[in-house]
């Protein structure tokens, strides 16, 4: 039996997993965006608080994932139900890409652009939201492309707490020692995670000025 | 008491430092009257851009105090202040995401004017500094290096702000170019009759433009002087101005 045919027999099933797998990165991105974009600009306002909220979420992107679901497991009320803990997870893992690119997209507009926005009498907010927020959208979109894909690929771990998700095939084909399992699995997530990067790869040209 | 009421912009023993304790100005005492164009000529790094952005409070004074219509710019409300000051810098300060309309008509649309009254002013200014309606519609990158200077021009001038400060508004442009808007600035001038602070390095420019001519070297105002009066100064840094320039000047005294 192949894996083409393995999926058709178990359609139903591989769109139930693939939905699950999309709602599991979905919400993790739509909770790192909105954590992450507000921190980042945070960070702009207050440099001090650069070092330390992007050192942060540094470290939280070099723990490995599986230790990274154990970790939370614990906490009262996520640790209840392991989509919970999965979203909290991922959302964690997606927090870098959108900060970073938040901050050095505001960071990067043309300083030039800014003083005469300054000298021609724009307040701290209007400076943000009518140049800055515009002009870094293209850069903020590609951390949040980032965050998307790198997340696809996770989420397949978070089987392994009993999450759902495509990794569940990945994991019953390792335990089952059957590769057309683990492709049944594998396939899906890959797609996904080239039409995440492909869809967003539009969006950010189609936002970047110029 | 007559001249007293001109002084639009005034200095008075104005120090500026950076952070790190380096001094970029010392001891600026001078005033700009009311529709006078003053020049502030100097090479880069003599601290020119800087007296400018402490007009409009871009930079605070160290020590001194800077008066804007009689007032320290330390105790006017800065958005105000900048309001009632036009800036115009090189062309890379126009808003690249902005289409030309929307970019000259930011302050006004700052100020809550109506709509229609915005693209109004926006249709009159166009007209004003020289550029086609349909131009309004373009974004920064589609236009030459002569328009986008109209266009920063026209946004500095937009709410009708009394003072004007220009950074080196015709630095980037070819000499042929820079000439034509020279000479529409001059002919704007008489009719609009605004306080400008205007930043240059070219002596040619500074002469043909200006009523009095401000050379600073190191941070320190050197002299005031009118056009005729500069030209004819014994100031051993005017005469090294004068030399360095001295064939240009002939060159275009012929044609």
């Amino acid at each position: 039996m192949n894996v083409w045919h393995f999926m058709f027999q178990n359609h139903i099933e591989v769109v139930d997993l693939t939905l699950e797998h999309l709602w599991l990165v979905g919400i993790s991105i739509l909770f790192a965006v909105a954590i992450g974009i507000p921190l980042g600009i945070l960070i702009t306002r207050r440099p001090v608080l650069s070092k330390p909220v992007l050192g942060a979420a540094n470290i939280i992107q070099t723990v490995p994932s599986l230790a990274l679901f154990g970790f939370l497991l614990p906490a009262p009320w996520i640790g209840e139900r392991a989509d919970r803990l999965a979203i909290l997870a991922l959302t964690l893992y997606s927090l870098l890409p959108v900060i970073r690119n938040t901050y050095t997209g505001i960071r990067n507009v043309d300083p030039a652009v800014v003083e005469a926005g300054r000298g021609l009498g724009l307040t701290d907010r209007q400076l943000l939201l009518k140049v800055q927020l515009p002009l870094a959208l293209g850069v903020i979109i590609a951390g949040v492309r980032v965050a998307t894909v790198i997340s696809v690929g996770l989420a397949t771990i978070a089987a392994a707490i009993g999450a759902g998700g495509l990794g569940e095939y990945i994991f019953r084909g390792l335990a089952m020692v059957n590769n057309q399992v683990i492709l049944a699995g594998a396939i899906p997530a890959a797609l996904l995670a080239i039409l995440a990067d492909v869809s967003l790869g539009w969006l950010e040209k189609r936002l970047s000025p110029g | 008491m007559m001249t007293e009421d001109h002084r639009v912009i005034e200095f008075r023993h104005v120090s500026f430092r950076l952070a790190n304790g380096r001094e970029l100005l010392r001891d600026l005492n001078f005033e700009i009257h009311r529709g006078e164009t003053l020049v502030l000529l100097g090479r880069s790094g003599s601290g020119k851009t800087t007296t400018l952005k402490l007009i409009n409070r871009l930079h605070e004074p160290t020590s001194g105090d800077v008066l804007v219509n009689g007032e320290s710019t330390r105790q006017s409300d800065v958005i105000r202040l900048r309001r009632s000051v036009g800036y115009a810098i090189q062309d890379v300060g126009l808003f690249p995401h902005f289409t030309v309309a929307r970019n000259i008509g930011i302050v006004p649309q700052i100020e809550n004017w109506p709509p229609d009254r915005v693209q109004k002013r926006v249709e009159e200014l166009l007209q004003l500094v020289g550029l086609e309606p349909q131009l309004a519609t373009r974004y920064p990158r589609e236009l030459s290096g002569g328009q986008r200077q109209r266009v920063g021009v026209a946004r500095a001038l937009a709410a009708d702000p009394p003072i004007l400060l220009m950074d080196e508004p015709f630095g980037a442009l070819d000499p042929i170019t820079r000439a034509e808007l020279q000479r529409e600035f001059l002919s704007l001038q008489k009719r609009l009759r605004k306080t400008i602070a205007f930043v240059t390095h070219d002596l040619h420019e500074a002469l043909v433009l200006a009523n009095r001519v401000a050379l600073m070297e190191d941070g320190r105002l050197v002299t005031i002087l009118a056009p005729d009066e500069f030209l004819k100064s014994k100031e051993p840094l005017v005469a090294k101005y004068l030399d360095a320039f001295g064939t240009q000047l002939d060159h275009r005294g012929q044609s």
